[in-house]
Protein backbone atom coordinates (compact mmCIF):
# COMPACT_ATOMS: atom_id res chain seq x y z
CA UNK A 1 0.00 0.00 0.00
CA UNK A 2 2.77 2.20 0.92
CA UNK A 3 4.37 1.55 -2.35
CA UNK A 4 1.18 2.24 -4.18
CA UNK A 5 0.65 5.72 -3.01
CA UNK A 6 4.83 6.61 -3.75
CA UNK A 7 4.05 5.94 -7.37
CA UNK A 8 7.57 4.87 -8.17
CA UNK A 9 8.86 7.89 -6.51
CA UNK A 10 6.35 10.05 -8.42
CA UNK A 11 3.84 10.29 -5.65
CA UNK A 12 3.36 13.69 -5.39
CA UNK A 13 2.95 14.87 -8.70
CA UNK A 14 0.36 11.62 -9.67
CA UNK A 15 -1.31 12.39 -6.33
CA UNK A 16 -1.61 16.12 -7.12
CA UNK A 17 -2.47 15.93 -10.66
CA UNK A 18 -5.58 13.41 -9.86
CA UNK A 19 -6.34 15.56 -6.54
CA UNK A 20 -6.68 19.10 -8.34
CA UNK A 21 -8.46 17.23 -11.72
CA UNK A 22 -11.14 15.88 -8.96
CA UNK A 23 -11.61 19.55 -6.76
CA UNK A 24 -12.13 20.94 -10.39
CA UNK A 25 -14.65 18.49 -11.48
CA UNK A 26 -16.57 18.65 -7.98
CA UNK A 27 -16.65 22.20 -8.53
CA UNK A 28 -17.90 22.14 -12.18
CA UNK A 29 -20.72 19.57 -10.57
CA UNK A 30 -21.26 21.60 -7.52
CA UNK A 31 -21.67 25.03 -8.94
CA UNK A 32 -24.74 24.30 -11.17
CA UNK A 33 -26.06 22.11 -8.42
CA UNK A 34 -26.51 25.42 -6.60
CA UNK A 35 -27.50 27.54 -9.53
CA UNK A 36 -30.60 25.47 -9.77
CA UNK A 37 -31.27 25.42 -6.01
CA UNK A 38 -31.15 29.04 -6.12
CA UNK A 39 -33.28 29.48 -9.18
CA UNK A 40 -35.98 27.44 -7.78
CA UNK A 41 -36.29 29.63 -4.82
CA UNK A 42 -36.32 32.65 -6.97
CA UNK A 43 -38.98 31.18 -8.86
CA UNK A 44 -40.51 29.86 -6.14
CA UNK A 45 -40.42 33.60 -4.67
CA UNK A 46 -41.35 35.45 -7.98
CA UNK A 47 -44.58 32.32 -8.47
CA UNK A 48 -45.98 32.54 -4.93
CA UNK A 49 -46.30 36.61 -5.15
CA UNK A 50 -48.33 36.07 -8.31
CA UNK A 51 -50.45 33.25 -6.86
CA UNK B 1 -18.30 49.49 -56.57
CA UNK B 2 -18.84 53.44 -56.97
CA UNK B 3 -20.44 53.75 -53.91
CA UNK B 4 -17.48 51.81 -52.23
CA UNK B 5 -15.36 54.64 -53.55
CA UNK B 6 -17.31 57.04 -52.06
CA UNK B 7 -17.05 55.61 -48.95
CA UNK B 8 -13.30 55.67 -48.11
CA UNK B 9 -13.11 59.26 -49.21
CA UNK B 10 -15.43 60.32 -46.57
CA UNK B 11 -13.48 58.29 -44.39
CA UNK B 12 -10.05 60.10 -45.94
CA UNK B 13 -11.26 63.31 -45.85
CA UNK B 14 -12.85 62.95 -41.93
CA UNK B 15 -9.74 60.99 -40.87
CA UNK B 16 -7.85 64.29 -42.22
CA UNK B 17 -10.05 66.85 -40.35
CA UNK B 18 -9.01 64.66 -37.35
CA UNK B 19 -5.31 64.50 -37.76
CA UNK B 20 -4.66 64.47 -34.19
CA UNK B 21 -6.53 61.55 -33.75
CA UNK B 22 -4.81 59.11 -36.19
CA UNK B 23 -1.38 60.00 -35.14
CA UNK B 24 -2.44 58.54 -32.09
CA UNK B 25 -1.74 55.11 -32.55
CA UNK B 26 1.41 56.04 -33.77
CA UNK B 27 2.51 57.50 -30.96
CA UNK B 28 1.34 54.21 -28.86
CA UNK B 29 3.46 52.34 -31.31
CA UNK B 30 6.83 54.34 -30.34
CA UNK B 31 5.70 53.98 -26.66
CA UNK B 32 5.54 51.12 -26.46
CA UNK B 33 8.96 50.08 -27.94
CA UNK B 34 10.13 52.51 -25.99
CA UNK B 35 8.95 50.47 -23.32
CA UNK B 36 11.41 47.42 -23.68
CA UNK B 37 14.75 48.39 -23.72
CA UNK B 38 13.76 50.43 -20.67
CA UNK B 39 12.70 47.23 -19.11
CA UNK B 40 14.90 44.61 -20.70
CA UNK B 41 18.31 46.35 -21.07
CA UNK B 42 19.13 48.20 -23.40
CA UNK B 43 22.02 45.58 -24.46
CA UNK B 44 22.60 46.11 -28.36
CA UNK B 45 23.03 42.29 -29.04
CA UNK B 46 19.85 41.21 -27.19
CA UNK B 47 17.57 44.42 -28.51
CA UNK B 48 19.01 43.02 -32.05
CA UNK B 49 17.90 39.51 -31.47
CA UNK B 50 14.32 40.34 -29.81
CA UNK B 51 13.58 43.30 -32.55
CA UNK B 52 11.44 40.81 -35.09
CA UNK B 53 8.86 40.13 -32.45
CA UNK B 54 9.07 43.41 -30.41
CA UNK B 55 8.10 45.40 -33.37
CA UNK B 56 5.60 42.73 -34.34
CA UNK B 57 4.08 42.72 -30.89
CA UNK B 58 4.15 46.22 -30.28
CA UNK B 59 2.57 46.95 -34.30
CA UNK B 60 -0.30 44.35 -32.97
CA UNK B 61 -1.25 46.31 -30.02
CA UNK B 62 -1.33 49.31 -32.08
CA UNK B 63 -3.76 48.08 -34.72
CA UNK B 64 -5.71 46.46 -31.73
CA UNK B 65 -5.95 49.62 -30.09
CA UNK B 66 -6.42 51.75 -33.29
CA UNK B 67 -9.87 49.33 -33.74
CA UNK B 68 -11.66 50.57 -30.90
CA UNK B 69 -13.47 53.10 -32.85
CA UNK B 70 -13.79 51.42 -36.37
CA UNK B 71 -17.81 51.27 -36.01
CA UNK B 72 -18.44 52.97 -33.17
CA UNK B 73 -19.60 56.40 -34.36
CA UNK B 74 -21.74 54.99 -37.37
CA UNK B 75 -23.33 52.97 -34.31
CA UNK B 76 -23.87 55.80 -32.58
CA UNK B 77 -25.13 57.99 -34.96
CA UNK B 78 -27.19 55.09 -36.58
CA UNK B 79 -25.68 55.05 -39.48
CA UNK B 80 -25.14 51.44 -39.08
CA UNK B 81 -28.47 51.05 -38.42
CA UNK B 82 -29.49 52.85 -41.87
CA UNK B 83 -26.96 50.58 -43.75
CA UNK B 84 -28.78 47.32 -42.04
CA UNK B 85 -31.88 48.40 -43.27
CA UNK B 86 -31.19 49.92 -46.80
CA UNK B 87 -30.87 47.91 -49.82
CA UNK B 88 -27.07 48.46 -50.12
CA UNK B 89 -24.54 45.58 -48.95
CA UNK B 90 -23.27 45.65 -45.55
CA UNK B 91 -20.45 43.51 -46.19
CA UNK B 92 -19.35 46.07 -49.00
CA UNK B 93 -19.79 49.02 -45.97
CA UNK B 94 -17.61 46.75 -43.92
CA UNK B 95 -14.83 46.47 -47.27
CA UNK B 96 -14.60 50.02 -47.65
CA UNK B 97 -14.51 51.14 -43.65
CA UNK B 98 -11.65 48.67 -43.05
CA UNK B 99 -9.89 49.69 -46.60
CA UNK B 100 -10.12 53.56 -45.50
CA UNK B 101 -8.80 52.35 -41.63
CA UNK B 102 -5.71 50.24 -42.69
CA UNK B 103 -5.05 53.24 -44.97
CA UNK B 104 -5.05 55.76 -41.87
CA UNK B 105 -4.08 53.64 -39.10
CA UNK B 106 -2.15 50.87 -40.61
CA UNK B 107 0.08 52.52 -43.28
CA UNK B 108 1.66 55.47 -41.45
CA UNK B 109 2.34 52.38 -38.66
CA UNK B 110 4.22 50.33 -41.57
CA UNK B 111 5.92 53.55 -42.55
CA UNK B 112 7.21 54.13 -39.23
CA UNK B 113 8.46 50.56 -38.56
CA UNK B 114 11.58 50.52 -40.21
CA UNK B 115 12.86 53.63 -38.46
CA UNK B 116 12.16 51.88 -34.81
CA UNK B 117 13.35 48.91 -36.15
CA UNK B 118 17.17 51.01 -36.76
CA UNK B 119 16.72 51.86 -33.13
CA UNK B 120 16.50 48.50 -32.49
CA UNK B 121 19.59 47.54 -34.14
CA UNK B 122 17.55 45.11 -36.17
CA UNK B 123 20.16 44.19 -39.29
CA UNK B 124 19.19 47.00 -42.34
CA UNK B 125 18.47 43.98 -44.80
CA UNK B 126 15.59 42.64 -42.87
CA UNK B 127 14.09 46.00 -43.30
CA UNK B 128 12.37 45.12 -46.41
CA UNK B 129 11.20 41.98 -45.28
CA UNK B 130 9.80 43.65 -42.18
CA UNK B 131 7.69 46.19 -44.23
CA UNK B 132 6.78 43.44 -46.49
CA UNK B 133 5.31 41.36 -43.70
CA UNK B 134 3.73 44.66 -41.86
CA UNK B 135 1.89 45.48 -45.08
CA UNK B 136 0.38 41.40 -45.58
CA UNK B 137 -0.15 41.44 -41.69
CA UNK B 138 -1.61 44.49 -40.29
CA UNK B 139 -4.37 43.66 -42.92
CA UNK B 140 -5.57 40.49 -40.84
CA UNK B 141 -5.26 41.95 -37.73
CA UNK B 142 -7.52 44.53 -39.02
CA UNK B 143 -9.48 41.94 -40.66
CA UNK B 144 -9.71 39.50 -37.37
CA UNK B 145 -10.04 42.42 -35.05
CA UNK B 146 -13.03 43.93 -36.81
CA UNK B 147 -14.93 40.66 -35.91
CA UNK B 148 -14.49 41.31 -32.20
CA UNK B 149 -14.87 44.75 -32.87
CA UNK B 150 -18.43 44.10 -34.49
CA UNK B 151 -18.89 41.91 -31.66
CA UNK B 152 -18.83 44.29 -29.00
CA UNK B 153 -19.66 47.73 -30.51
CA UNK B 154 -23.00 48.08 -29.21
CA UNK B 155 -21.75 47.62 -25.62
CA UNK B 156 -21.32 50.13 -23.03
CA UNK B 157 -18.25 49.01 -21.56
CA UNK B 158 -15.85 46.89 -23.77
CA UNK B 159 -12.67 48.14 -22.88
CA UNK B 160 -10.86 45.14 -21.62
CA UNK B 161 -12.83 42.56 -23.99
CA UNK B 162 -12.24 43.39 -27.06
CA UNK B 163 -8.26 42.06 -26.65
CA UNK B 164 -9.57 39.09 -24.78
CA UNK B 165 -11.62 38.39 -27.91
CA UNK B 166 -9.55 38.91 -30.69
CA UNK B 167 -5.63 38.27 -29.17
CA UNK B 168 -5.49 34.26 -29.09
CA UNK B 169 -6.58 34.92 -32.97
CA UNK B 170 -3.55 37.23 -33.58
CA UNK B 171 -1.28 34.41 -32.90
CA UNK B 172 -0.81 32.65 -36.60
CA UNK B 173 -0.46 36.43 -37.57
CA UNK B 174 2.68 37.02 -34.93
CA UNK B 175 4.07 33.60 -35.41
CA UNK B 176 5.04 34.16 -39.34
CA UNK B 177 5.03 37.85 -39.31
CA UNK B 178 7.88 37.87 -36.64
CA UNK B 179 9.68 34.71 -38.04
CA UNK B 180 9.46 36.17 -41.60
CA UNK B 181 11.71 39.17 -39.51
CA UNK B 182 13.72 37.26 -38.00
CA UNK B 183 14.74 34.19 -40.64
CA UNK B 184 15.86 37.31 -42.75
CA UNK B 185 18.09 38.97 -40.33
CA UNK B 186 19.63 35.93 -40.13
CA UNK B 187 20.36 36.32 -43.70
CA UNK B 188 18.03 33.50 -44.63
CA UNK B 189 15.13 33.48 -46.89
CA UNK B 190 11.50 34.39 -45.96
CA UNK B 191 9.65 33.67 -48.91
CA UNK B 192 7.81 30.96 -46.79
CA UNK B 193 6.69 32.85 -44.24
CA UNK B 194 5.40 35.71 -46.42
CA UNK B 195 3.77 33.11 -48.56
CA UNK B 196 1.86 32.08 -45.85
CA UNK B 197 1.23 35.98 -44.59
CA UNK B 198 -0.31 35.90 -47.91
CA UNK B 199 -2.70 32.68 -47.59
CA UNK B 200 -4.21 34.43 -44.30
CA UNK B 201 -4.29 37.77 -45.87
CA UNK B 202 -6.16 36.22 -48.76
CA UNK B 203 -8.36 33.73 -46.51
CA UNK B 204 -9.01 37.57 -44.13
CA UNK B 205 -9.98 39.31 -47.17
CA UNK B 206 -12.87 36.83 -48.15
CA UNK B 207 -13.86 35.66 -45.27
CA UNK B 208 -13.92 38.05 -42.30
CA UNK B 209 -16.20 40.97 -44.11
CA UNK B 210 -18.93 38.38 -43.85
CA UNK B 211 -18.81 37.22 -40.23
CA UNK B 212 -18.24 41.50 -39.55
CA UNK B 213 -21.67 42.37 -41.55
CA UNK B 214 -22.88 39.26 -39.35
CA UNK B 215 -22.01 40.38 -36.41
CA UNK B 216 -22.79 43.87 -36.94
CA UNK B 217 -26.19 42.64 -37.74
CA UNK B 218 -26.76 41.06 -34.25
CA UNK B 219 -25.22 44.35 -32.56
CA UNK B 220 -27.40 46.78 -34.23
CA UNK B 221 -30.45 44.56 -33.58
CA UNK B 222 -30.23 44.73 -29.46
CA UNK C 1 -47.54 31.78 -38.27
CA UNK C 2 -43.94 32.36 -38.18
CA UNK C 3 -43.98 34.69 -35.05
CA UNK C 4 -46.30 31.19 -33.27
CA UNK C 5 -43.36 28.52 -34.76
CA UNK C 6 -41.07 31.16 -32.63
CA UNK C 7 -42.76 31.08 -29.46
CA UNK C 8 -42.97 27.07 -29.45
CA UNK C 9 -39.05 27.14 -30.01
CA UNK C 10 -38.58 29.56 -27.24
CA UNK C 11 -40.94 28.73 -24.96
CA UNK C 12 -42.23 24.58 -26.01
CA UNK C 13 -38.82 23.57 -25.95
CA UNK C 14 -37.66 23.51 -22.37
CA UNK C 15 -40.68 22.52 -21.09
CA UNK C 16 -40.36 19.37 -23.00
CA UNK C 17 -36.42 19.33 -22.13
CA UNK C 18 -36.33 20.20 -18.23
CA UNK C 19 -38.04 17.29 -17.37
CA UNK C 20 -37.07 14.92 -19.60
CA UNK C 21 -33.56 15.61 -18.52
CA UNK C 22 -34.21 15.69 -14.46
CA UNK C 23 -34.81 11.92 -15.65
CA UNK C 24 -32.04 11.30 -17.52
CA UNK C 25 -29.44 12.53 -14.73
CA UNK C 26 -29.26 9.98 -12.32
CA UNK C 27 -28.41 7.68 -14.97
CA UNK C 28 -25.98 9.54 -16.65
CA UNK C 29 -24.13 9.50 -13.37
CA UNK C 30 -24.63 5.94 -12.99
CA UNK C 31 -22.98 5.31 -15.86
CA UNK C 32 -19.84 8.18 -15.57
CA UNK C 33 -19.29 5.84 -12.07
CA UNK C 34 -19.24 2.56 -14.10
CA UNK C 35 -16.74 3.73 -16.33
CA UNK C 36 -14.58 6.28 -14.44
CA UNK C 37 -14.11 3.20 -11.32
CA UNK C 38 -13.07 0.43 -13.17
CA UNK C 39 -10.65 2.86 -15.16
CA UNK C 40 -9.40 4.75 -11.64
CA UNK C 41 -8.57 1.13 -10.39
CA UNK C 42 -7.00 -0.70 -13.51
CA UNK C 43 -5.27 2.66 -14.65
CA UNK C 44 -3.89 3.50 -11.04
CA UNK C 45 -2.92 -0.09 -10.25
CA UNK C 46 -3.23 -3.06 -12.92
CA UNK C 47 -1.43 -1.10 -15.66
CA UNK C 48 2.35 -1.63 -15.67
CA UNK C 49 4.70 0.85 -15.13
CA UNK C 50 6.47 2.96 -18.18
CA UNK C 51 9.66 1.69 -18.51
CA UNK C 52 10.74 5.29 -19.71
CA UNK C 53 8.36 7.32 -17.00
CA UNK C 54 7.72 5.13 -14.34
CA UNK C 55 4.80 5.48 -12.65
CA UNK C 56 4.72 9.10 -13.33
CA UNK C 57 2.84 8.32 -16.95
CA UNK C 58 -0.39 7.33 -14.83
CA UNK C 59 -1.22 11.41 -15.03
CA UNK C 60 -2.10 10.72 -18.65
CA UNK C 61 -5.14 8.45 -17.08
CA UNK C 62 -6.39 12.08 -16.49
CA UNK C 63 -4.82 14.50 -18.49
CA UNK C 64 -5.24 12.50 -22.13
CA UNK C 65 -9.18 12.15 -21.76
CA UNK C 66 -9.14 15.56 -20.23
CA UNK C 67 -7.54 17.32 -23.42
CA UNK C 68 -9.85 15.28 -25.81
CA UNK C 69 -12.59 16.41 -23.94
CA UNK C 70 -11.73 20.19 -24.74
CA UNK C 71 -11.24 19.48 -28.05
CA UNK C 72 -14.49 17.72 -28.18
CA UNK C 73 -16.46 20.02 -26.79
CA UNK C 74 -15.35 22.95 -28.79
CA UNK C 75 -16.21 20.99 -31.58
CA UNK C 76 -19.28 20.21 -30.27
CA UNK C 77 -20.10 23.80 -29.46
CA UNK C 78 -19.68 24.91 -33.07
CA UNK C 79 -22.06 22.50 -34.09
CA UNK C 80 -24.16 23.98 -32.18
CA UNK C 81 -23.19 27.21 -33.63
CA UNK C 82 -24.58 26.97 -36.67
CA UNK C 83 -27.88 25.07 -35.07
CA UNK C 84 -28.22 28.18 -33.24
CA UNK C 85 -27.49 30.65 -36.39
CA UNK C 86 -29.33 28.77 -39.23
CA UNK C 87 -31.93 27.26 -37.53
CA UNK C 88 -32.46 30.43 -34.64
CA UNK C 89 -32.73 27.83 -31.81
CA UNK C 90 -32.40 29.12 -28.15
CA UNK C 91 -31.40 25.62 -26.77
CA UNK C 92 -28.54 25.18 -28.87
CA UNK C 93 -27.34 28.94 -26.98
CA UNK C 94 -28.05 27.54 -23.86
CA UNK C 95 -25.73 24.88 -25.07
CA UNK C 96 -22.96 26.84 -26.32
CA UNK C 97 -22.75 29.03 -23.19
CA UNK C 98 -23.37 26.12 -20.64
CA UNK C 99 -20.27 23.97 -22.57
CA UNK C 100 -18.19 27.03 -22.88
CA UNK C 101 -17.10 26.59 -18.61
CA UNK C 102 -16.71 23.04 -18.68
CA UNK C 103 -14.69 23.06 -22.06
CA UNK C 104 -12.40 25.86 -20.05
CA UNK C 105 -12.59 23.39 -17.09
CA UNK C 106 -11.17 20.78 -19.21
CA UNK C 107 -8.77 22.55 -21.02
CA UNK C 108 -7.34 23.69 -17.32
CA UNK C 109 -7.20 20.41 -15.92
CA UNK C 110 -5.07 19.07 -18.90
CA UNK C 111 -2.57 22.49 -18.58
CA UNK C 112 -2.19 21.62 -15.00
CA UNK C 113 -1.92 17.58 -15.17
CA UNK C 114 0.39 18.33 -17.83
CA UNK C 115 2.30 20.54 -15.93
CA UNK C 116 2.72 18.33 -13.17
CA UNK C 117 3.57 15.70 -15.74
CA UNK C 118 5.91 17.80 -17.24
CA UNK C 119 7.95 18.23 -14.31
CA UNK C 120 9.37 15.38 -13.42
CA UNK C 121 9.93 14.31 -17.55
CA UNK C 122 11.29 17.76 -18.49
CA UNK C 123 12.69 19.21 -15.26
CA UNK C 124 10.17 22.62 -15.76
CA UNK C 125 7.02 22.85 -14.45
CA UNK C 126 6.03 24.52 -18.04
CA UNK C 127 7.78 24.25 -21.35
CA UNK C 128 6.22 25.94 -24.51
CA UNK C 129 5.94 23.05 -25.89
CA UNK C 130 3.19 22.56 -29.14
CA UNK C 131 0.33 21.06 -27.52
CA UNK C 132 0.41 22.59 -24.15
CA UNK C 133 0.64 26.07 -25.94
CA UNK C 134 -2.56 25.41 -28.27
CA UNK C 135 -4.23 24.23 -25.05
CA UNK C 136 -3.53 27.75 -23.42
CA UNK C 137 -4.68 29.06 -26.51
CA UNK C 138 -7.88 26.73 -26.37
CA UNK C 139 -8.09 27.84 -23.13
CA UNK C 140 -8.28 31.54 -23.86
CA UNK C 141 -10.95 31.15 -25.92
CA UNK C 142 -13.25 29.15 -24.01
CA UNK C 143 -12.91 32.23 -21.62
CA UNK C 144 -13.89 34.83 -24.57
CA UNK C 145 -16.67 33.07 -25.51
CA UNK C 146 -17.75 33.08 -21.84
CA UNK C 147 -16.65 36.57 -21.56
CA UNK C 148 -18.62 38.05 -24.21
CA UNK C 149 -21.81 36.43 -23.30
CA UNK C 150 -21.63 37.49 -19.79
CA UNK C 151 -21.02 41.47 -21.32
CA UNK C 152 -23.97 41.55 -23.06
CA UNK C 153 -27.24 41.80 -21.28
CA UNK C 154 -29.94 41.45 -23.97
CA UNK C 155 -29.58 37.18 -23.75
CA UNK C 156 -31.03 37.06 -27.04
CA UNK C 157 -28.18 39.18 -28.81
CA UNK C 158 -25.87 37.19 -26.50
CA UNK C 159 -26.46 34.42 -27.66
CA UNK C 160 -25.99 35.12 -31.54
CA UNK C 161 -22.87 37.48 -30.84
CA UNK C 162 -21.60 34.01 -28.98
CA UNK C 163 -22.61 31.82 -31.41
CA UNK C 164 -20.69 34.02 -34.54
CA UNK C 165 -17.84 33.94 -31.94
CA UNK C 166 -17.75 30.54 -31.46
CA UNK C 167 -17.88 29.61 -35.29
CA UNK C 168 -15.11 32.46 -35.66
CA UNK C 169 -13.32 30.37 -33.45
CA UNK C 170 -13.38 26.81 -35.16
CA UNK C 171 -12.47 28.37 -38.35
CA UNK C 172 -9.30 29.84 -37.19
CA UNK C 173 -8.55 27.12 -34.49
CA UNK C 174 -6.70 24.62 -37.22
CA UNK C 175 -4.77 27.64 -38.17
CA UNK C 176 -3.18 28.29 -34.86
CA UNK C 177 -2.90 25.09 -33.79
CA UNK C 178 -0.64 24.17 -37.12
CA UNK C 179 1.11 27.51 -36.72
CA UNK C 180 1.99 26.82 -33.22
CA UNK C 181 2.99 23.22 -33.96
CA UNK C 182 5.75 24.94 -37.10
CA UNK C 183 6.68 27.61 -34.48
CA UNK C 184 7.40 24.90 -31.67
CA UNK C 185 9.84 22.99 -34.42
CA UNK C 186 11.41 26.02 -35.54
CA UNK C 187 12.26 27.32 -32.02
CA UNK C 188 12.86 24.40 -29.87
CA UNK C 189 13.99 21.52 -32.27
CA UNK C 190 15.83 19.51 -30.07
CA UNK C 191 12.77 19.03 -27.51
CA UNK C 192 12.80 15.26 -27.21
CA UNK C 193 8.67 14.68 -26.65
CA UNK C 194 8.67 12.03 -24.11
CA UNK C 195 4.84 12.05 -24.67
CA UNK C 196 5.02 10.42 -27.86
CA UNK C 197 4.62 7.27 -27.50
CA UNK C 198 4.38 5.05 -31.04
CA UNK C 199 2.87 2.18 -29.55
CA UNK C 200 0.86 2.00 -26.36
CA UNK C 201 0.39 -1.80 -24.39
CA UNK C 202 -2.87 -2.88 -24.46
CA UNK C 203 -3.09 -2.83 -20.72
CA UNK C 204 -2.30 0.85 -20.61
CA UNK C 205 -5.19 1.59 -23.19
CA UNK C 206 -7.73 -0.16 -21.84
CA UNK C 207 -7.66 2.15 -18.84
CA UNK C 208 -7.58 5.30 -20.98
CA UNK C 209 -10.17 4.24 -23.15
CA UNK C 210 -12.32 3.72 -19.99
CA UNK C 211 -11.50 7.36 -18.77
CA UNK C 212 -12.15 8.92 -21.86
CA UNK C 213 -15.74 7.67 -22.09
CA UNK C 214 -16.34 8.75 -18.22
CA UNK C 215 -15.20 12.03 -19.25
CA UNK C 216 -18.04 12.12 -22.20
CA UNK C 217 -20.59 11.05 -19.13
CA UNK C 218 -19.30 13.63 -17.27
CA UNK C 219 -19.45 16.37 -19.49
CA UNK C 220 -23.00 15.23 -20.40
CA UNK C 221 -23.83 15.16 -17.10
CA UNK C 222 -22.42 18.38 -15.90
CA UNK C 223 -23.78 20.01 -19.21
CA UNK C 224 -27.33 18.86 -18.56
CA UNK C 225 -27.08 20.13 -15.03
CA UNK C 226 -25.70 23.77 -16.17
CA UNK C 227 -28.30 23.94 -18.84
CA UNK C 228 -31.21 23.17 -16.67
CA UNK C 229 -30.06 26.09 -14.26
CA UNK C 230 -29.24 28.35 -16.84
CA UNK C 231 -32.72 27.84 -18.48
CA UNK C 232 -34.39 28.38 -14.90
CA UNK C 233 -32.54 31.11 -14.54
CA UNK C 234 -33.48 32.86 -17.65
CA UNK C 235 -37.10 31.63 -17.47
CA UNK C 236 -37.52 32.35 -14.18
CA UNK C 237 -41.15 33.99 -14.90
CA UNK C 238 -41.97 32.05 -17.89
CA UNK C 239 -45.36 29.76 -17.74
CA UNK C 240 -43.39 26.45 -17.72
CA UNK C 241 -41.81 27.37 -14.50
CA UNK C 242 -44.53 28.39 -12.84
CA UNK C 243 -45.88 24.71 -13.34
CA UNK C 244 -42.45 23.00 -12.33
CA UNK C 245 -42.87 25.36 -9.06
CA UNK C 246 -47.08 24.37 -8.27
CA UNK C 247 -45.86 20.72 -9.12
CA UNK C 248 -43.01 21.23 -6.69
CA UNK C 249 -45.31 23.02 -3.98
CA UNK C 250 -47.75 19.85 -4.92
CA UNK C 251 -45.78 17.12 -4.05
CA UNK C 252 -44.49 18.74 -1.14
CA UNK C 253 -48.08 19.23 0.47
CA UNK C 254 -48.73 16.01 -0.74
CA UNK C 255 -46.03 14.67 1.31
CA UNK C 256 -46.85 16.12 4.21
Amino acid sequence: MQEFFAMGGYGSYVWSAFGISFLIILINLVQPALQHRQAIRDADDFHHQEK
Amino acid sequence: MSSLWSLIRRDLLLAYRRRGEVGNALIFFGLVVLLFPIGIGASETLLAQIAPGLIWIAALLATLMSLDSLFKEDYQDGTLEQWTLSPHSLVAFVWARLISHWLITALPLVAVAPVLALTLNLPADAIGVLLLSLLLGTPVLMFVGAIGVALTTGLQKSSLLLPLLVLPFYIPVLIFGASAVEVSASGWSAAGQLYILAGLFVLGLTLAPFAVASALKVSVSQ
Amino acid sequence: MNIIAKWYYRLGAPNWFYPLTGKMLPWIAVIFLALLIPGLYMGLFTAPADYQQGDSFRIMYVHVPAAWMSMFIYFAMAVAAVVALVWRVRMAEIMIISSAPIGASFALIALITGSLWGKPMWGAWWVWDARLTSELILLFIYLGIFALYNAIENKQTAGRAMSILTLVGVVNLPIIHYSVVWWNTLHQAATVSKFDTPSIHIDMLIPLLLMAAAFQFLYLWILLLKMRANLLEQDLHCGWVKKIIWDRRKAHNGGN
